[in-house]
């Protein structure tokens, strides 16, 4: 039963967020704080784990072609393809529930824990708007930039390794990019991370807000969050590739 | 002033607050003391709307808080200042903007004016000077100054302060408290205060309630305190061996007589402080 109260309390959550804001001025300022720390504050992680994704898919697609039948530009289109349709949104944003989510959590943990929250509603502020709001929107503007970010530096990561290693001429890397190239990938992908960062921007959000007793709590209900996230995304990414993508 | 009426309050089967009724006046110190787990910080949240009650109503002014909703309530709630125990500050803004927070969400005051009212209000609780020190970098004294410069910085009518000697020495206890009754006389604020802090119930109980599991016990004010007759509550306040021998020696002062199971030649012995005023005197 506990799981049909939590979505219930979750769903209160989120239609609790939509009131008007008190100061609109603040909750900009917090709004650009988030993208700050969800956007900016992920970024590097985002470019290492994205150019290293590539140069392994690169390398490990080439091990597999092991026929001279299939072209070498054929490497360039596989990377291209599960960089841009599974690995740039999906692992990405599997990090990105590990970094923004927990951060997300602890944040509105350690408010709640320390009675800040409490502080903000006796002053009149509808805390589920001014405090889980602007996370929940930042990340929904940052995490598709991020993923699209991710999509190039995969790609990039893969024609560096791949000519780096020997693998694959650059030309021919360049040349197999463009063929057979689907512009609906792209935007599948877009369509996945703007899922993914109402995941991982709501579940851990939740999670936060409704923590009670103290610091252990805290990082318990972090966990949590990202692993509930992780799920959740996993399970999304087959809801959405078996709705959208045409077999 | 606030009237609390037949508050209810209980979390599933455990029943925390049975019936309570009181009435919290202006301009004075307004106490709830009462043991651990008696059910005084559950009251004061039922007072401020972190809790909804089971039954009863709270109504500030004449005007019934708990049936209120939405934006009837902000307003109220709008009046209210809060002093946590654990301060509650925002970490990571500075004492400058964690007192400012209020003003800046609720008034369209220019960045100047809400700086003066921010000096103001800094000044007032002894804390120039600290403004762009972090809550971090605080003692736990100045903390609770900071929560008190945000909780007035608005003028509020109502002042809720749970438990704010918690954590802190006798001296900065009584800084603490003097400070809470000088600025209730100060704005005619409804202050309402959570303790089982005994130098507080003496020093600024104007009007003091005592809850005995989630009920109320006792009410009156810090002169009668001392000498009432109400067992549970001498049990309370005469926990400490200290304060019974200076009741006792105040009663031997002005009866000749001491409580029952006292032995009079040991406590004069002790060399006992006299420290409680009589009840005539202010």
């Amino acid at each position: 039963m506990t799981i049909f109260n939590d979505i219930g309390q979750y769903l209160l959550m989120i239609k609790g967020m939509f009131t008007r804001p008190e100061n609109a001025r603040m909750y900009w300022k917090e709004f650009i704080h988030q993208c700050t720390e969800i956007g900016v504050g992920s970024l590097g992680i985002v470019s290492i784990i994205s150019v290293f994704i590539g140069a392994v898919s690169t390398v490990q697609t080439a091990y597999q072609l092991v026929t001279p039948l299939i072209p070498r530009s054929t490497i360039a289109q596989i990377v291209r393809d599960t960089v841009i349709l599974e690995f740039a949104p999906t692992l990405v944003c599997i990090v990105l529930a590990g970094v923004a989510g927990s951060r997300i959590a602890s944040e509105l943990g350690n408010m709640r824990v320390s009675e800040q929250i409490d502080a903000l509603e006796i002053m009149g502020i509808n805390t589920k708007t001014y405090l889980i709001l602007p996370k929940i929107v930042a990340a929904l503007l940052m995490i598709p930039l991020l993923v699209a970010i991710a999509m190039a530096l995969g790609i990039w990561g893969g024609r560096l390794a791949g000519v780096a290693s020997g693998i694959i001429p650059a030309s021919i890397f360049d040349k197999g990019l463009l063929e057979f190239f689907v512009p609906f990938n792209v935007i599948f992908a877009l369509i996945k991370a703007y899922v993914f960062a109402f995941i991982i921007s709501s579940i851990p959000a939740f999670y936060g807000y409704y923590v009670k007793g103290g610091a252990l709590e805290i990082g318990k209900a972090s966990t949590k969050a990202v692993v509930v996230s992780c799920v959740l995304i996993l399970f999304a990414d087959y809801i959405l590739s078996a709705l959208l993508l045409p077999t | 002033m606030i009237e609390v009426k037949n508050i209810k309050k209980a979390f599933g089967d455990k029943t925390i607050i049975e019936d309570v009724s009181t009435v919290m006046k202006a301009g004075q110190c307004n106490l709830i003391i009462g043991s651990s787990g008696s059910g005084k910080t559950v009251l004061m949240k039922c007072m401020v709307g972190l809790f909804e009650p089971n039954a009863g109503e709270v109504l500030y002014h004449g005007e019934n808080f708990t049936a209120m909703t939405g934006a009837d309530k902000t307003e109220i709630r709008k009046q209210i200042g809060m002093l946590f125990q654990g301060s509650a500050l925002f970490d990571s803004q500075t004492v400058e903007q964690n007192v400012m927070f209020p003003l800046n969400m609720f008034t369209k005051d220019s960045y100047k004016k809400k700086l003066e009212r921010v000096n103001e209000v800094l000044e007032r609780v002894n804390l120039i000077g600290a403004n762009k020190k972090f809550p971090s970098e605080v003692s736990g004294g100045m903390k609770k100054r900071v929560a008190l410069a945000r909780a007035i910085v608005l003028n509020p009518k109502y002042l809720f302060c749970d438990e704010p000697n918690s954590g802190l020495d006798p001296q900065t206890s009584l800084v603490i408290d003097r400070l809470i009754k000088e600025i209730t006389i100060e704005y005619n604020i409804t202050t309402v205060i959570n303790t089982h802090d005994m130098n507080s119930v003496m020093e600024i109980g104007n009007s003091i309630l005592y809850m005995y599991k989630g009920n109320k016990e006792w009410e009156g004010n810090n002169k009668e305190i001392i000498f009432s007759k109400n067992e549970r509550l001498n049990e309370f306040i005469f926990a400490s061996e200290f304060l019974q021998d200076a009741k006792d020696m105040r009663m031997l002062e002005e009866t000749g007589k001491i409580s029952n199971d006292r032995n009079m030649e040991e406590l004069l012995d002790k060399d006992a402080p006299v420290l409680i005023p009589p009840p005539d005197e202010e």
